[in-house]
Protein backbone atom coordinates (compact mmCIF):
# COMPACT_ATOMS: atom_id res chain seq x y z
CA UNK A 1 0.00 0.00 0.00
CA UNK A 2 1.63 3.29 -0.72
CA UNK A 3 2.81 5.76 1.92
CA UNK A 4 0.15 8.82 1.20
CA UNK A 5 -2.74 6.45 0.72
CA UNK A 6 -2.39 4.72 4.64
CA UNK A 7 -1.23 8.33 5.33
CA UNK A 8 -4.65 9.62 3.84
CA UNK A 9 -6.45 6.55 5.94
CA UNK A 10 -5.33 7.77 9.30
CA UNK A 11 -6.07 11.28 8.91
CA UNK A 12 -9.73 10.39 8.14
CA UNK A 13 -9.69 8.19 10.75
CA UNK A 14 -8.69 11.40 13.30
CA UNK A 15 -10.59 13.80 11.35
CA UNK A 16 -13.82 11.84 11.91
CA UNK A 17 -12.59 10.83 15.44
CA UNK A 18 -12.42 14.60 16.23
CA UNK A 19 -16.11 14.63 15.68
CA UNK A 20 -16.67 11.80 17.96
CA UNK A 21 -14.68 12.79 20.68
CA UNK A 22 -17.16 16.46 20.17
CA UNK A 23 -20.09 14.10 21.33
CA UNK A 24 -18.08 12.96 24.48
CA UNK A 25 -16.86 16.20 25.45
CA UNK A 26 -19.93 17.44 25.04
CA UNK A 27 -21.63 14.80 27.48
CA UNK A 28 -18.85 15.89 29.76
CA UNK A 29 -19.02 19.51 29.75
CA UNK A 30 -22.51 19.86 30.54
CA UNK A 31 -21.96 18.02 33.98
CA UNK A 32 -18.57 20.48 34.50
CA UNK A 33 -20.65 23.70 33.04
CA UNK A 34 -23.50 22.64 35.51
CA UNK A 35 -21.19 22.11 38.65
CA UNK A 36 -19.54 24.93 38.27
CA UNK A 37 -22.43 27.53 38.22
CA UNK A 38 -23.99 25.74 40.95
CA UNK A 39 -21.35 26.00 43.08
CA UNK A 40 -22.29 28.61 45.27
CA UNK A 41 -25.65 26.80 46.14
CA UNK A 42 -23.53 23.86 46.89
CA UNK A 43 -21.26 25.78 49.54
CA UNK A 44 -23.76 27.80 51.01
CA UNK A 45 -26.28 24.64 51.23
CA UNK A 46 -24.41 21.47 51.12
CA UNK A 47 -26.65 18.76 51.21
CA UNK A 48 -29.81 20.12 53.33
CA UNK A 49 -30.60 21.51 49.93
CA UNK A 50 -31.89 18.45 49.49
CA UNK A 51 -33.66 17.95 52.90
CA UNK A 52 -35.31 21.39 53.74
CA UNK A 53 -38.74 21.81 52.04
CA UNK A 54 -38.80 25.88 52.61
CA UNK A 55 -38.51 27.08 48.75
CA UNK A 56 -38.62 31.00 49.16
CA UNK A 57 -36.41 32.98 47.05
CA UNK A 58 -37.37 36.27 48.34
CA UNK A 59 -36.17 35.35 51.74
CA UNK A 60 -32.96 33.57 50.21
CA UNK A 61 -34.08 30.46 51.91
CA UNK A 62 -33.80 27.78 49.19
CA UNK A 63 -34.69 23.75 49.64
CA UNK A 64 -35.45 21.29 46.84
CA UNK A 65 -36.65 18.90 48.52
CA UNK A 66 -40.89 19.53 47.19
CA UNK A 67 -39.13 19.52 43.37
CA UNK A 68 -37.23 16.10 44.15
CA UNK A 69 -40.54 14.56 45.87
CA UNK A 70 -42.98 15.84 43.07
CA UNK A 71 -40.08 14.72 40.21
CA UNK A 72 -40.02 10.87 41.58
CA UNK A 73 -43.75 10.72 42.89
CA UNK A 74 -45.10 11.87 39.20
CA UNK A 75 -42.86 9.84 37.31
CA UNK A 76 -43.21 6.40 39.45
CA UNK A 77 -47.16 7.10 39.16
CA UNK A 78 -46.74 7.45 35.64
CA UNK A 79 -44.59 4.69 35.24
CA UNK A 80 -47.27 2.71 37.51
CA UNK A 81 -49.57 3.08 34.66
CA UNK A 82 -47.97 2.96 31.33
CA UNK A 83 -46.08 0.41 32.07
CA UNK A 84 -49.08 -1.94 31.74
CA UNK A 85 -50.66 -0.65 28.76
CA UNK A 86 -47.37 -0.07 27.19
CA UNK A 87 -46.43 -3.93 27.27
CA UNK A 88 -49.78 -5.08 26.33
CA UNK A 89 -49.36 -2.75 23.35
CA UNK A 90 -45.54 -4.12 22.47
CA UNK A 91 -46.84 -7.68 22.36
CA UNK A 92 -49.95 -7.11 20.58
CA UNK A 93 -47.71 -5.55 17.87
CA UNK A 94 -45.09 -7.96 17.93
CA UNK A 95 -46.76 -11.40 18.39
CA UNK A 96 -50.29 -11.02 17.78
CA UNK A 97 -51.56 -8.73 15.94
CA UNK A 98 -52.95 -9.60 12.13
CA UNK A 99 -49.40 -8.80 10.21
CA UNK A 100 -51.43 -5.84 7.89
CA UNK A 101 -52.53 -4.43 10.91
CA UNK A 102 -48.47 -4.18 12.22
CA UNK A 103 -47.20 -1.11 10.44
CA UNK A 104 -50.24 1.20 10.86
CA UNK A 105 -50.19 0.58 14.96
CA UNK A 106 -46.37 1.44 15.03
CA UNK A 107 -47.02 4.55 13.12
CA UNK A 108 -50.33 5.55 14.98
CA UNK A 109 -47.53 4.74 18.45
CA UNK A 110 -44.37 6.94 17.07
CA UNK A 111 -47.12 9.91 16.05
CA UNK A 112 -47.75 9.51 19.72
CA UNK A 113 -44.14 10.28 20.68
CA UNK A 114 -43.54 12.58 17.74
CA UNK A 115 -46.73 14.73 19.46
CA UNK A 116 -44.42 17.71 20.72
CA UNK A 117 -44.73 18.31 24.57
CA UNK A 118 -46.20 21.92 24.29
CA UNK A 119 -49.04 20.21 22.54
CA UNK A 120 -50.06 17.79 25.39
CA UNK A 121 -49.57 20.73 28.02
CA UNK A 122 -52.24 22.74 26.34
CA UNK A 123 -54.41 19.89 25.43
CA UNK A 124 -53.93 18.80 29.30
CA UNK A 125 -54.92 21.91 30.49
CA UNK A 126 -58.15 22.95 28.35
CA UNK A 127 -59.04 19.15 28.58
CA UNK A 128 -57.69 16.65 30.76
CA UNK A 129 -57.62 19.33 34.23
CA UNK A 130 -61.23 20.05 33.72
CA UNK A 131 -62.14 16.74 33.10
CA UNK A 132 -59.49 15.47 36.07
CA UNK A 133 -61.42 18.40 37.97
CA UNK A 134 -64.50 16.49 37.46
CA UNK A 135 -63.72 13.18 38.15
CA UNK A 136 -62.37 14.65 41.78
CA UNK A 137 -65.32 16.11 42.88
CA UNK A 138 -67.60 13.62 42.02
CA UNK A 139 -65.80 11.27 43.71
CA UNK A 140 -67.39 10.09 46.95
CA UNK A 141 -67.00 11.70 50.44
CA UNK A 142 -65.31 8.91 52.41
CA UNK A 143 -63.24 8.34 49.69
CA UNK A 144 -62.15 12.35 49.75
CA UNK A 145 -61.43 11.13 53.60
CA UNK A 146 -57.81 8.99 52.64
CA UNK A 147 -54.80 11.18 52.84
CA UNK A 148 -54.58 10.02 49.05
CA UNK A 149 -57.12 11.47 48.00
CA UNK A 150 -57.55 14.89 50.18
CA UNK A 151 -57.55 18.23 49.71
CA UNK A 152 -59.48 20.58 47.32
CA UNK A 153 -60.19 19.12 44.12
CA UNK A 154 -58.66 21.43 41.48
CA UNK A 155 -57.77 19.51 38.86
CA UNK A 156 -54.19 20.89 38.59
CA UNK A 157 -51.78 18.24 40.58
CA UNK A 158 -50.47 15.28 40.98
CA UNK A 159 -53.33 13.03 38.98
CA UNK A 160 -53.24 15.58 35.80
CA UNK A 161 -49.42 15.66 35.83
CA UNK A 162 -49.13 11.44 36.08
CA UNK A 163 -51.89 10.69 34.07
CA UNK A 164 -50.20 13.26 31.14
CA UNK A 165 -46.75 11.69 31.41
CA UNK A 166 -48.16 7.87 31.49
CA UNK A 167 -49.85 9.51 28.02
CA UNK A 168 -46.62 10.43 27.00
CA UNK A 169 -44.07 8.07 27.89
CA UNK A 170 -46.51 4.70 26.60
CA UNK A 171 -45.60 5.07 22.89
CA UNK A 172 -41.32 5.06 24.66
CA UNK A 173 -42.14 2.07 26.58
CA UNK A 174 -43.89 0.18 24.09
CA UNK A 175 -41.37 1.13 20.87
CA UNK A 176 -38.06 -0.32 22.83
CA UNK A 177 -39.98 -3.31 24.41
CA UNK A 178 -41.14 -3.84 20.42
CA UNK A 179 -37.25 -4.18 19.89
CA UNK A 180 -36.51 -6.20 22.32
CA UNK A 181 -39.48 -8.94 21.84
CA UNK A 182 -38.34 -9.10 18.38
CA UNK A 183 -35.07 -9.98 19.49
CA UNK A 184 -36.13 -12.96 21.48
CA UNK A 185 -35.01 -16.20 19.00
CA UNK A 186 -38.39 -17.60 17.45
CA UNK A 187 -37.40 -21.41 18.91
CA UNK A 188 -38.61 -19.77 22.13
CA UNK A 189 -41.98 -19.76 21.28
CA UNK A 190 -41.73 -22.47 19.18
CA UNK A 191 -40.72 -24.74 22.05
CA UNK A 192 -43.75 -23.33 24.24
CA UNK A 193 -45.74 -24.51 21.44
CA UNK A 194 -44.55 -27.73 20.82
CA UNK A 195 -44.92 -28.80 25.08
CA UNK A 196 -48.78 -27.43 24.22
CA UNK A 197 -48.84 -23.86 25.84
CA UNK A 198 -52.01 -21.73 24.93
CA UNK A 199 -50.96 -18.34 23.79
CA UNK A 200 -50.24 -17.09 26.67
CA UNK A 201 -47.93 -19.37 27.88
CA UNK A 202 -46.14 -18.84 24.86
CA UNK A 203 -45.76 -15.34 25.20
CA UNK A 204 -44.96 -15.57 28.48
CA UNK A 205 -42.04 -17.63 28.14
CA UNK A 206 -41.00 -14.76 25.30
CA UNK A 207 -41.46 -11.86 28.02
CA UNK A 208 -39.35 -14.23 30.45
CA UNK A 209 -36.50 -14.46 27.77
CA UNK A 210 -36.47 -10.51 26.97
CA UNK A 211 -37.27 -9.73 30.82
CA UNK A 212 -33.88 -7.75 31.05
CA UNK A 213 -34.44 -6.17 28.05
CA UNK A 214 -38.03 -4.87 28.89
CA UNK A 215 -37.07 -3.89 32.54
CA UNK A 216 -34.14 -1.71 30.55
CA UNK A 217 -37.58 -0.24 28.50
CA UNK A 218 -39.27 0.58 31.13
CA UNK A 219 -36.29 2.29 32.93
CA UNK A 220 -35.68 4.25 30.19
CA UNK A 221 -39.38 5.34 30.04
CA UNK A 222 -38.57 6.28 34.11
CA UNK A 223 -35.34 8.81 32.53
CA UNK A 224 -37.87 10.23 30.34
CA UNK A 225 -40.46 10.75 32.47
CA UNK A 226 -38.24 12.40 35.05
CA UNK A 227 -36.80 15.33 32.92
CA UNK A 228 -40.00 15.74 30.97
CA UNK A 229 -40.77 19.66 31.67
CA UNK A 230 -43.91 21.78 29.37
CA UNK A 231 -46.50 19.40 29.78
CA UNK A 232 -45.41 18.51 33.60
CA UNK A 233 -45.25 21.94 34.23
CA UNK A 234 -48.79 23.45 32.95
CA UNK A 235 -50.49 20.50 34.43
CA UNK A 236 -49.30 19.92 37.92
CA UNK A 237 -50.37 23.01 39.62
CA UNK A 238 -46.45 24.36 40.43
CA UNK A 239 -46.85 24.34 44.50
CA UNK A 240 -43.60 23.61 46.21
CA UNK A 241 -44.78 21.63 48.82
CA UNK A 242 -44.74 17.77 49.41
CA UNK A 243 -47.95 16.13 49.79
CA UNK A 244 -49.06 12.50 48.79
CA UNK A 245 -52.73 13.70 47.92
CA UNK A 246 -53.07 12.99 44.47
CA UNK A 247 -55.24 16.27 44.44
CA UNK A 248 -52.42 18.45 45.89
CA UNK A 249 -50.73 20.73 43.14
CA UNK A 250 -46.96 19.90 43.54
CA UNK A 251 -44.14 20.78 41.25
CA UNK A 252 -41.22 19.03 39.54
CA UNK A 253 -37.41 20.17 39.59
CA UNK A 254 -37.67 20.30 35.00
CA UNK A 255 -40.69 22.74 36.13
CA UNK A 256 -39.17 24.95 38.89
CA UNK A 257 -36.41 25.38 36.03
CA UNK A 258 -38.72 26.07 33.38
CA UNK A 259 -40.50 28.45 35.20
CA UNK A 260 -38.69 30.53 37.58
CA UNK A 261 -34.74 30.55 35.47
CA UNK A 262 -36.10 33.21 33.39
CA UNK A 263 -37.10 35.17 36.06
CA UNK A 264 -34.32 34.81 38.78
CA UNK A 265 -32.13 38.08 39.53
CA UNK A 266 -29.59 36.97 42.31
CA UNK A 267 -26.64 34.95 41.31
CA UNK A 268 -27.43 32.49 44.43
CA UNK A 269 -31.01 31.71 43.31
CA UNK A 270 -29.65 31.14 39.71
CA UNK A 271 -27.48 28.77 41.74
CA UNK A 272 -29.94 26.72 43.29
CA UNK A 273 -31.94 26.19 39.77
CA UNK A 274 -28.40 25.04 38.30
CA UNK A 275 -28.06 22.78 41.12
CA UNK A 276 -31.55 21.24 40.77
CA UNK A 277 -30.49 20.96 36.87
CA UNK A 278 -27.60 19.06 37.45
CA UNK A 279 -29.16 16.49 39.72
CA UNK A 280 -31.59 16.30 37.32
CA UNK A 281 -28.86 16.01 34.61
CA UNK A 282 -27.34 12.74 36.80
CA UNK A 283 -30.04 11.09 37.74
CA UNK A 284 -31.35 10.53 34.56
CA UNK A 285 -27.42 10.20 33.23
CA UNK A 286 -28.14 7.07 35.94
CA UNK A 287 -30.59 6.00 34.65
CA UNK A 288 -30.29 5.76 31.22
CA UNK A 289 -26.93 4.04 31.46
CA UNK A 290 -28.06 1.35 33.83
CA UNK A 291 -30.90 0.75 31.10
CA UNK A 292 -28.80 0.67 28.45
CA UNK A 293 -26.48 -1.92 29.74
CA UNK A 294 -29.67 -4.22 30.45
CA UNK A 295 -30.78 -3.72 26.80
CA UNK A 296 -27.18 -4.46 25.56
CA UNK A 297 -26.17 -7.28 27.83
CA UNK A 298 -29.44 -8.87 26.72
CA UNK A 299 -28.75 -8.76 22.47
CA UNK A 300 -24.96 -10.02 23.71
CA UNK A 301 -26.34 -12.68 25.40
CA UNK A 302 -28.10 -13.50 21.91
CA UNK A 303 -25.03 -13.41 19.86
CA UNK A 304 -23.50 -15.91 22.53
CA UNK A 305 -26.05 -18.23 21.81
CA UNK A 306 -26.17 -17.45 18.15
CA UNK A 307 -22.19 -17.83 17.61
CA UNK A 308 -21.79 -21.27 18.20
CA UNK A 309 -24.63 -22.62 15.37
CA UNK A 310 -22.79 -20.30 12.55
CA UNK A 311 -19.57 -21.69 13.62
CA UNK A 312 -20.87 -24.77 12.74
CA UNK A 313 -22.47 -23.96 10.30
CA UNK A 314 -19.24 -23.01 8.79
CA UNK A 315 -17.18 -26.31 9.19
CA UNK B 1 -52.59 -32.80 24.95
CA UNK B 2 -55.03 -29.57 24.36
CA UNK B 3 -55.67 -26.86 26.98
CA UNK B 4 -57.74 -27.17 29.57
CA UNK B 5 -60.45 -24.42 29.99
CA UNK B 6 -58.76 -22.45 32.64
CA UNK B 7 -55.61 -21.99 31.19
CA UNK B 8 -57.71 -21.23 27.51
CA UNK B 9 -59.77 -18.84 29.71
CA UNK B 10 -56.69 -16.95 30.81
CA UNK B 11 -55.05 -16.90 26.59
CA UNK B 12 -57.66 -15.11 26.10
CA UNK B 13 -58.20 -12.86 28.51
CA UNK B 14 -54.87 -12.16 28.00
CA UNK B 15 -55.04 -11.11 24.49
CA UNK B 16 -58.61 -9.38 25.22
CA UNK B 17 -55.91 -7.23 27.54
CA UNK B 18 -53.29 -6.91 24.86
CA UNK B 19 -56.18 -5.32 22.32
CA UNK B 20 -57.34 -2.80 25.06
CA UNK B 21 -54.03 -1.57 25.87
CA UNK B 22 -53.90 -0.56 22.06
CA UNK B 23 -57.49 0.75 22.44
CA UNK B 24 -56.77 2.41 25.62
CA UNK B 25 -53.54 4.43 24.00
CA UNK B 26 -55.87 5.45 21.17
CA UNK B 27 -57.87 6.99 23.31
CA UNK B 28 -55.62 9.96 23.98
CA UNK B 29 -54.64 10.31 20.39
CA UNK B 30 -57.69 10.56 18.57
CA UNK B 31 -58.90 13.61 21.64
CA UNK B 32 -55.54 15.30 21.08
CA UNK B 33 -55.94 14.92 17.75
CA UNK B 34 -59.31 15.92 18.11
CA UNK B 35 -59.45 18.84 20.32
CA UNK B 36 -56.42 20.11 18.37
CA UNK B 37 -57.83 20.57 14.75
CA UNK B 38 -61.32 21.42 16.10
CA UNK B 39 -60.18 24.19 18.14
CA UNK B 40 -57.39 25.09 15.83
CA UNK B 41 -59.04 24.86 12.81
CA UNK B 42 -61.70 27.56 13.89
CA UNK B 43 -59.18 29.91 14.91
CA UNK B 44 -56.35 29.18 12.06
CA UNK B 45 -56.32 31.88 8.95
CA UNK B 46 -54.38 33.72 7.07
CA UNK B 47 -53.56 36.41 9.28
CA UNK B 48 -52.39 33.61 11.28
CA UNK B 49 -49.35 33.10 9.15
CA UNK B 50 -49.30 37.14 7.92
CA UNK B 51 -49.82 39.07 10.98
CA UNK B 52 -47.84 40.12 13.92
CA UNK B 53 -49.40 39.65 17.67
CA UNK B 54 -51.99 42.33 18.48
CA UNK B 55 -51.31 44.32 21.83
CA UNK B 56 -53.30 42.64 24.91
CA UNK B 57 -56.87 42.92 24.66
CA UNK B 58 -56.87 43.33 20.95
CA UNK B 59 -57.98 40.26 19.51
CA UNK B 60 -56.93 38.93 16.06
CA UNK B 61 -53.51 39.45 14.85
CA UNK B 62 -51.43 36.29 14.28
CA UNK B 63 -47.53 34.80 15.11
CA UNK B 64 -45.50 35.97 11.94
CA UNK B 65 -42.83 37.00 14.01
CA UNK B 66 -42.74 33.03 15.99
CA UNK B 67 -43.64 31.42 12.33
CA UNK B 68 -40.24 33.01 10.87
CA UNK B 69 -38.50 32.45 14.33
CA UNK B 70 -39.06 28.98 14.13
CA UNK B 71 -37.73 28.55 10.78
CA UNK B 72 -34.49 30.54 12.06
CA UNK B 73 -34.07 28.80 15.23
CA UNK B 74 -34.66 25.10 12.99
CA UNK B 75 -32.05 26.57 10.36
CA UNK B 76 -29.49 27.03 13.31
CA UNK B 77 -29.92 23.81 14.54
CA UNK B 78 -29.20 22.07 11.34
CA UNK B 79 -26.40 24.19 10.45
CA UNK B 80 -24.74 23.04 13.86
CA UNK B 81 -25.91 19.25 14.00
CA UNK B 82 -25.82 18.45 10.76
CA UNK B 83 -21.95 18.44 10.16
CA UNK B 84 -20.94 17.20 14.02
CA UNK B 85 -24.05 14.23 13.35
CA UNK B 86 -22.95 13.03 9.88
CA UNK B 87 -19.36 12.81 10.53
CA UNK B 88 -19.52 11.37 14.36
CA UNK B 89 -21.88 8.87 12.13
CA UNK B 90 -19.29 8.07 9.86
CA UNK B 91 -16.81 7.37 12.32
CA UNK B 92 -19.44 5.65 14.52
CA UNK B 93 -20.06 2.98 11.54
CA UNK B 94 -16.44 2.74 9.94
CA UNK B 95 -14.64 2.18 13.20
CA UNK B 96 -17.84 0.41 14.12
CA UNK B 97 -15.86 -2.49 16.24
CA UNK B 98 -13.59 -0.31 17.94
CA UNK B 99 -13.88 0.92 21.85
CA UNK B 100 -13.62 4.79 21.27
CA UNK B 101 -16.92 4.07 18.50
CA UNK B 102 -18.52 2.87 21.64
CA UNK B 103 -17.87 5.30 23.59
CA UNK B 104 -19.07 7.69 21.02
CA UNK B 105 -22.22 5.68 21.17
CA UNK B 106 -22.78 6.19 24.67
CA UNK B 107 -22.02 9.58 24.46
CA UNK B 108 -24.53 10.03 21.79
CA UNK B 109 -27.34 7.62 23.30
CA UNK B 110 -26.71 10.04 26.28
CA UNK B 111 -27.04 13.34 24.74
CA UNK B 112 -30.36 12.13 23.61
CA UNK B 113 -31.48 11.24 26.94
CA UNK B 114 -30.62 14.85 28.74
CA UNK B 115 -33.97 16.26 29.53
CA UNK B 116 -34.37 18.89 27.29
CA UNK B 117 -34.60 21.79 30.07
CA UNK B 118 -31.08 20.54 30.87
CA UNK B 119 -29.57 21.02 27.41
CA UNK B 120 -31.56 24.64 28.40
CA UNK B 121 -29.17 25.84 31.18
CA UNK B 122 -26.21 24.18 29.38
CA UNK B 123 -26.98 26.47 27.06
CA UNK B 124 -27.61 29.77 28.71
CA UNK B 125 -24.32 29.13 30.84
CA UNK B 126 -22.30 28.97 27.36
CA UNK B 127 -23.79 30.85 25.46
CA UNK B 128 -25.97 33.45 27.13
CA UNK B 129 -23.89 34.42 30.27
CA UNK B 130 -21.07 35.37 28.10
CA UNK B 131 -22.61 38.12 25.98
CA UNK B 132 -25.56 39.00 28.86
CA UNK B 133 -28.26 38.54 26.20
CA UNK B 134 -30.76 36.02 25.23
CA UNK B 135 -30.50 35.60 21.74
CA UNK B 136 -31.36 33.65 18.39
CA UNK B 137 -27.88 32.12 18.43
CA UNK B 138 -28.34 30.69 22.07
CA UNK B 139 -31.54 28.85 20.65
CA UNK B 140 -30.20 27.28 17.17
CA UNK B 141 -27.30 26.00 19.76
CA UNK B 142 -29.81 24.69 22.42
CA UNK B 143 -31.75 22.79 19.54
CA UNK B 144 -28.42 21.94 17.82
CA UNK B 145 -27.27 19.88 20.88
CA UNK B 146 -30.35 17.93 20.85
CA UNK B 147 -30.38 17.30 16.84
CA UNK B 148 -26.73 16.44 16.84
CA UNK B 149 -27.38 12.43 18.30
CA UNK B 150 -30.39 11.91 16.75
CA UNK B 151 -28.33 12.53 13.66
CA UNK B 152 -25.65 10.78 14.56
CA UNK B 153 -27.37 7.62 15.32
CA UNK B 154 -29.41 7.58 12.43
CA UNK B 155 -26.60 8.40 10.20
CA UNK B 156 -24.42 5.62 12.14
CA UNK B 157 -27.66 2.83 11.44
CA UNK B 158 -27.88 3.50 7.68
CA UNK B 159 -24.33 3.76 6.82
CA UNK B 160 -24.43 0.25 8.12
CA UNK B 161 -27.22 -0.97 5.83
CA UNK B 162 -25.36 -0.28 2.85
CA UNK B 163 -23.37 -3.64 1.65
CA UNK B 164 -20.13 -4.07 3.05
CA UNK B 165 -19.01 -4.93 -1.31
CA UNK B 166 -19.35 -1.11 -2.29
CA UNK B 167 -17.06 0.08 0.05
CA UNK B 168 -15.09 -2.86 -0.33
CA UNK B 169 -14.53 -2.47 -4.20
CA UNK B 170 -13.89 1.07 -3.78
CA UNK B 171 -11.30 0.39 -2.07
CA UNK B 172 -9.93 -2.74 -4.12
CA UNK B 173 -9.74 0.16 -6.90
CA UNK B 174 -7.20 2.25 -4.38
CA UNK B 175 -9.65 4.98 -3.07
CA UNK B 176 -8.66 6.14 0.40
CA UNK B 177 -11.25 5.49 2.96
CA UNK B 178 -12.54 8.71 2.86
CA UNK B 179 -12.74 8.91 -0.66
CA UNK B 180 -14.76 5.31 -0.39
CA UNK B 181 -17.04 6.95 2.45
CA UNK B 182 -17.12 10.06 0.70
CA UNK B 183 -18.30 9.06 -3.01
CA UNK B 184 -19.47 5.68 -2.07
CA UNK B 185 -21.01 4.78 0.72
CA UNK B 186 -22.33 7.90 2.25
CA UNK B 187 -24.27 8.68 -1.26
CA UNK B 188 -25.64 5.01 -1.12
CA UNK B 189 -27.07 6.19 2.34
CA UNK B 190 -28.08 9.87 1.32
CA UNK B 191 -31.79 9.61 1.09
CA UNK B 192 -32.04 7.70 3.99
CA UNK B 193 -30.22 10.28 5.88
CA UNK B 194 -32.04 13.10 4.75
CA UNK B 195 -35.03 11.37 5.91
CA UNK B 196 -33.72 11.20 8.85
CA UNK B 197 -32.98 14.61 8.98
CA UNK B 198 -36.16 16.20 8.04
CA UNK B 199 -37.31 14.02 11.16
CA UNK B 200 -35.02 15.47 13.47
CA UNK B 201 -35.95 18.82 12.50
CA UNK B 202 -39.74 18.05 13.24
CA UNK B 203 -38.71 16.84 16.09
CA UNK B 204 -36.57 20.42 17.02
CA UNK B 205 -39.05 22.71 15.65
CA UNK B 206 -41.57 21.02 18.27
CA UNK B 207 -39.13 22.05 21.74
CA UNK B 208 -40.12 24.70 24.12
CA UNK B 209 -38.14 24.14 27.22
CA UNK B 210 -34.34 24.51 25.69
CA UNK B 211 -35.98 28.09 24.63
CA UNK B 212 -37.26 29.21 27.95
CA UNK B 213 -34.30 31.12 28.37
CA UNK B 214 -31.70 30.85 25.38
CA UNK B 215 -33.64 32.75 22.64
CA UNK B 216 -36.33 33.61 24.85
CA UNK B 217 -39.16 35.41 22.93
CA UNK B 218 -39.63 38.58 20.96
CA UNK B 219 -43.25 40.44 20.43
CA UNK B 220 -41.68 41.97 18.01
CA UNK B 221 -40.41 40.83 14.15
CA UNK B 222 -36.59 40.22 14.39
CA UNK B 223 -34.58 37.70 12.15
CA UNK B 224 -31.28 39.15 14.09
CA UNK B 225 -29.50 36.20 15.40
CA UNK B 226 -28.02 38.22 18.41
CA UNK B 227 -31.26 39.30 19.56
CA UNK B 228 -33.72 37.68 21.69
CA UNK B 229 -36.40 35.99 19.11
CA UNK B 230 -39.93 34.35 19.39
CA UNK B 231 -40.74 30.63 18.06
CA UNK B 232 -43.90 29.06 17.81
CA UNK B 233 -43.68 26.99 20.78
CA UNK B 234 -42.53 29.48 23.38
CA UNK B 235 -45.37 31.79 22.02
CA UNK B 236 -47.96 28.66 22.39
CA UNK B 237 -46.87 28.34 25.63
CA UNK B 238 -47.22 32.16 26.85
CA UNK B 239 -50.99 32.00 25.34
CA UNK B 240 -51.81 29.09 26.74
CA UNK B 241 -51.04 30.08 30.17
CA UNK B 242 -52.52 33.76 29.76
CA UNK B 243 -55.56 35.01 30.86
CA UNK B 244 -57.34 35.72 28.14
CA UNK B 245 -59.62 34.02 25.59
CA UNK B 246 -58.21 35.46 22.70
CA UNK B 247 -54.65 34.62 23.87
CA UNK B 248 -56.22 30.90 23.70
CA UNK B 249 -57.71 30.53 20.54
CA UNK B 250 -54.57 31.73 19.43
CA UNK B 251 -52.53 29.19 21.08
CA UNK B 252 -54.73 26.33 19.59
CA UNK B 253 -54.09 27.77 15.82
CA UNK B 254 -50.26 27.47 16.79
CA UNK B 255 -50.27 23.81 18.07
CA UNK B 256 -52.27 22.84 14.99
CA UNK B 257 -49.60 24.06 13.01
CA UNK B 258 -46.65 22.26 15.10
CA UNK B 259 -48.89 19.28 15.01
CA UNK B 260 -49.16 19.19 11.27
CA UNK B 261 -45.32 20.10 10.87
CA UNK B 262 -44.87 16.35 12.76
CA UNK B 263 -47.32 15.09 10.92
CA UNK B 264 -46.17 15.70 7.08
CA UNK B 265 -42.86 14.99 8.10
CA UNK B 266 -43.75 11.97 9.43
CA UNK B 267 -45.90 10.78 6.74
CA UNK B 268 -42.67 12.01 4.31
CA UNK B 269 -40.35 10.53 6.20
CA UNK B 270 -42.47 7.04 5.49
CA UNK B 271 -43.53 7.26 2.12
CA UNK B 272 -39.88 7.31 1.74
CA UNK B 273 -38.50 4.94 3.68
CA UNK B 274 -40.88 2.74 1.80
CA UNK B 275 -39.64 3.69 -1.10
CA UNK B 276 -36.46 2.71 -0.09
CA UNK B 277 -37.11 -0.66 1.29
CA UNK B 278 -38.37 -1.10 -2.12
CA UNK B 279 -35.21 0.08 -3.89
CA UNK B 280 -33.08 -2.59 -1.79
CA UNK B 281 -35.61 -5.37 -2.43
CA UNK B 282 -34.76 -4.61 -5.81
CA UNK B 283 -31.47 -4.92 -6.05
Amino acid sequence: MPKSKSRSDVAFRIGTGAFGFLLIALVCGIGVILAIESMPSIQKFGLSFWRTEIWDPVAGEFGALPFIWGTLYSSVLALLIATPIALGIAIFISELCPAALRQPLVFITELLAAIPSIVYGLWGIFVLVPAVRAVETSLPASLRALPLFSGPPLGLGMLSAALILAIMVIPFISSISREVLKSVPPAQREGAYALGATRFEAIRAAVFYARTGIIGAVMLGFGRALGETMAVTMVIGNNPKVAVSLFAPQYTMAAVVANEFAEAADRLYLSALVEIGLVLFIITLIINSFSRLLIWSMARTDKVVAEPVEAEAAA
Amino acid sequence: MTPTGGRKLLSSLFVAFCAGAVLLALIPLALILFFVISQGVVSLNLAFFTHMPTPVGEAGGGMANSIVGTLILSGLAAAMAVPIGIVSGIYMSEYAGTRFAAAVRFAADTLNGVPSIVIGLFAYVVAVLPFKQFSAFAGGFALGLMMIPIIARTTEELLLLVPGTMREGALALGATRARAVFSVVLPAALPGIVTGVVLALARIAGETAPLLFTAFNNRFFSTSLRQPISSLTVQVYTYATGPYEDWHRQAWAGALVLVSIVLICSLLARLATRRLERMHARN
